[in-house]
């Protein structure tokens, strides 16, 4: 056997005898998801199953071992991905930590700051959130206003932040914040600090779906300090220098909404012939959502297979700066319409909104969720101007 | 293994894309349409085609070929897409070299070497009707003596006026529809009772309606087993399917970035109209349809190579995604053009004719798209 395959037979041999049984069942919401931080709370199995990952670094399989991850090789990781799709291992931590803080420390930070930042982030122990938008700040994000004072030791900040996902739930932030009010790109500074700081508060966003993943956060003469222990700086790479990283994480951002694209791995059209009812061929009964449901079921294994090249062109070098935009544009889009096929394959049972067979209205309001994706990160419109211009080099208007 | 070309790849890919632009540019094909040429294509190119190695692509090293795959043979293909090559490539060197490698080497012996030298062509006689339907053949082969006797009739068997051999599907036992019971041969393209008559084509390709009246062949004209035809005709497929969504993808491509330079270099209101975004988000997104389509095609090929069991899923995904990719590409292509999109002087239009033809061959987006619904069992 190649060393690879011993990799995978070991691996499947290891999660075989180490995931919970409860670790084993679909994911039925996203309160199903265990997202760790000093607050958690956890359902059965959850924090037996991040503490045995966390243990191995396979929370995070690809980064280096020394900051919490598996230190495993492209190769390896994407075994170790296939080997827990096929055993139906959910995965053990939900973090924005890890699909975005962490490829921009990764990138920009100092070593003290990935030493400091990064292994708590791997354990599940601190969970973080992304301070981008502002209520006059969406997608022109470099507009934004909340400013962050140099004051000796520490800057004063104060403003606004819209859309923070979790920021209620948050234990520290990743904040965009202007530090030259003369300057547009070129004012602005990335910063880390803890939400349990004096002057921060957060107000849920109550959404369409009824959820309120989203929160308005306010910053009223915050204390940042300008270390946090020797050489740990509060500003990844530099002052005024924030826009850099914001762009590079705003490419791990989009390419992470855009594996919506990808989501479920069975076949819609499968799974709704049983409870539609089929011909006397065995098809789905119905002509025209068969036809729909198959046009969904190539476009989510094409765009399965985009998402595999972008991730391997991406670790090789060989991908386009600009390419998550586009990701992030036909990942977002084609998982809308796949929840409008869902919601018009369940006809009105569907509609129900608080009924215990409706599991409170889940499908519904998963659908009206999925209208979101195309807007935040950046909205589909934005994706296709970066693209005209990044990547087709299509003249200024 | 990674999806995209691995060097090897990329170094063949460089080769196929400087020939092709060199020897068999859009003049060409015009040069060819133009002369009102009964082939439809360029045996001389053909030879080249050879002395680059092309034609021996999916042939065994031990047979005198590269023992490359269907990935080689899709960068290939993408090249021969985006220049509108006209050549048997696909139906000889791919999918008829496939079948043949799905049969004994009897077979092998007599066609391999002139497919390698440049001058053997083959032909594919599967359809009988307007659409690709190939669980409905009904062309009728009875035991006559030492052999077989073909009795029906073909169409759309492209470049079937200037092939030497034609690889032909047809019923031994069992009825239309049945999976068992189907044969391929390979018939001699100047056997007696065999007539055609050749059409040219909206992408002035050739292609032959064939009339089979008793055709005699012998029991060694059989490829692979009598009855088992399935399983051949399936190799044959895939491998024509997946080709021909590789060569969809170079015509897709190719549509795009004319179109593109088009709009970049084109005025109106005293502005370029690349510059607005009625266009640009149309043609950003027909970029995201077409990348799409690229890493489909790629997943494609490397799972034929790789004999996964799931590879005739990922064909049709191909065969679909990259059609429904390309029919926008020459769409979109034709309309930026605007008025000059309509004319005979400019590419664009023949990248739509070429599509059509290639959406038609071995199956539409419709036919796929049903397939794959039938494949997931609904």
């Amino acid at each position: 056997m190649s060393d690879l395959e011993t990799f995978r037979s070991e691996t499947a041999a290891w999660l075989e005898a180490n995931c919970p049984p409860e670790m084993r069942q679909p994911m039925v919401d996203e309160s199903d998801a265990c997202w760790g931080g000093r607050n958690a709370t956890f359902k059965p199995g959850q924090k037996e199953w991040l503490d045995i990952m966390a243990a191995k670094g396979w929370t995070v399989p690809d980064w280096p071992k020394e900051y919490g991850g598996g230190g495993l090789s492209r190769a390896e990781a994407k075994i170790l991905g296939q080997e827990m799709a096929r055993l139906k291992c959910r995965s053990p931590l939900s973090s924005f930590g890890i699909w975005m803080l962490g490829p921009a420390l990764l990138h920009f930070g100092t070593e003290e700051q990935k030493k400091h930042f990064l292994p708590p982030i791997a354990r599940g122990e601190i969970r973080w959130c992304q301070g981008y938008s502002e209520p006059g700040s969406g997608s022109d994000l470099a507009s934004l206003q909340t400013s962050a004072v140099d004051q000796g030791d520490h800057f004063l900040v104060n403003g606004q932040k819209i859309w923070t996902s979790y920021a209620d739930k948050a234990d520290w932030i990743f904040c965009l914040t202007r530090t030259d009010k003369n300057e547009k790109h070129k004012g602005i500074t990335f910063m880390l600090f803890d939400m349990a700081s004096e002057g921060v508060s957060t107000k849920p966003i109550v959404l369409i779906s009824g959820q309120s993943a989203f929160c308005e956060t306010f910053f009223d003469d915050v204390k940042v300090p300008k270390e946090y222990g020797e050489g740990v700086s509060s500003v990844v790479y530099e002052v005024n220098k924030g826009w850099d990283v914001a762009k590079y994480l705003l490419g791990h951002e989009r390419s992470m909404i855009s594996g919506g694209g990808s989501e479920g791995s069975t076949s819609l059209g499968a799974k709704f012939a049983d409870q539609y009812g089929r011909d006397e061929m065995g098809r789905l009964d119905d002509p025209m959502l068969r036809a729909q449901m198959a046009e969904m079921d190539i476009d989510v294994l094409a765009f399965r297979a985009m998402a595999e090249r972008f991730g391997d062109t991406f670790k090789a070098g060989l991908c386009h700066p600009a390419q998550p935009n586009m990701m992030k544009y036909a990942g977002t889009e084609i998982n809308k319409r796949r929840h409008e096929l869902i919601m018009s394959a369940g006809g009105s049972e569907v509609l129900e909104w608080e009924s215990e067979a409706s599991n409170g209205g889940l499908t519904a309001r998963g659908w009206l969720r999925t209208k979101a994706n195309s807007i935040e990160g950046g909205t589909s419109e934005v994706m296709l101007n970066v693209v005209s211009k990044q990547i087709l080099h299509l003249p200024g208007a | 293994m990674p999806l995209f070309l691995n060097e090897d790849q990329q170094m063949l890919h460089d080769s196929a894309a400087e020939f092709m632009k060199g020897e068999a540019p859009v003049a060409h094909l015009r040069e060819f349409r133009d002369k009102q040429c009964k082939d439809g294509f360029s045996h001389a190119l053909w030879k080249q085609f050879s002395e680059m190695g092309f034609t021996g692509i999916l042939i065994g090293e031990e047979e005198g070929g590269l023992g490359l795959g269907h990935v080689e043979a899709g960068v290939v293909l993408e090249e021969v897409g985006r220049n509108l090559t006209p050549s048997p490539f696909l139906t000889t060197a791919v999918a008829g070299v496939e079948a043949l490698n799905a049969g004994g080497k009897p077979l092998r012996e007599r066609y391999f070497p002139g497919i390698l030298s440049g001058d053997t062509v083959l032909a594919l006689a599967v359809d009988e009707g307007p659409k690709h339907r190939p669980d409905q053949i009904s062309m009728a082969a009875t035991r006559e003596g030492n052999g077989f006797k073909l009795d029906g009739k073909k169409q759309f068997v492209v470049q079937g006026g200037s092939a030497d051999m034609l690889i032909v599907a047809a019923r031994t036992s069992g009825s239309v529809g049945d999976d068992k019971g189907l044969t391929l041969f390979a018939v001699d393209a100047n056997a007696q009772g065999l007539s055609k008559d050749s059409a040219r084509l909206v992408d002035s390709a050739m292609a032959a309606h064939m009339q089979f009246d008793g055709v005699l062949v012998d029991a060694d004209a059989v490829i692979g087993e009598v009855d088992e035809g399935d399983a051949v005709l399936r190799r044959l497929l895939n491998a024509g399917r997946s080709g021909a969504a590789a060569e969809t993808l170079g015509v897709g491509a190719g549509a795009m970035d004319i179109t593109v330079d088009y709009i970049k270099g084109r005025s109106q209101f005293g502005t370029l109209i690349g510059s607005f975004q009625a266009l640009q988000h149309r043609i950003s997104h027909l970029y995201s349809e077409m990348e799409i389509a690229r890493a489909t095609v790629l997943k494609a090929q490397q799972m034929l190579d790789e004999g996964s069991s799931k590879a005739e899923m990922m064909v049709s995904v191909a065969k679909a995604k990259a059609g429904k990719a390309t029919a926008l590409s020459v769409k979109e292509g034709v309309q930026m053009h605007g008025g000059v999109g309509m004319t005979d002087e400019y590419d664009i239009g023949l990248y739509m004719k070429r599509d059509r033809a290639l959406q038609e061959f071995m199956g539409d987006v419709n036919y796929h798209t049903n397939l794959v619904a039938e494949m997931h069992g609904y």
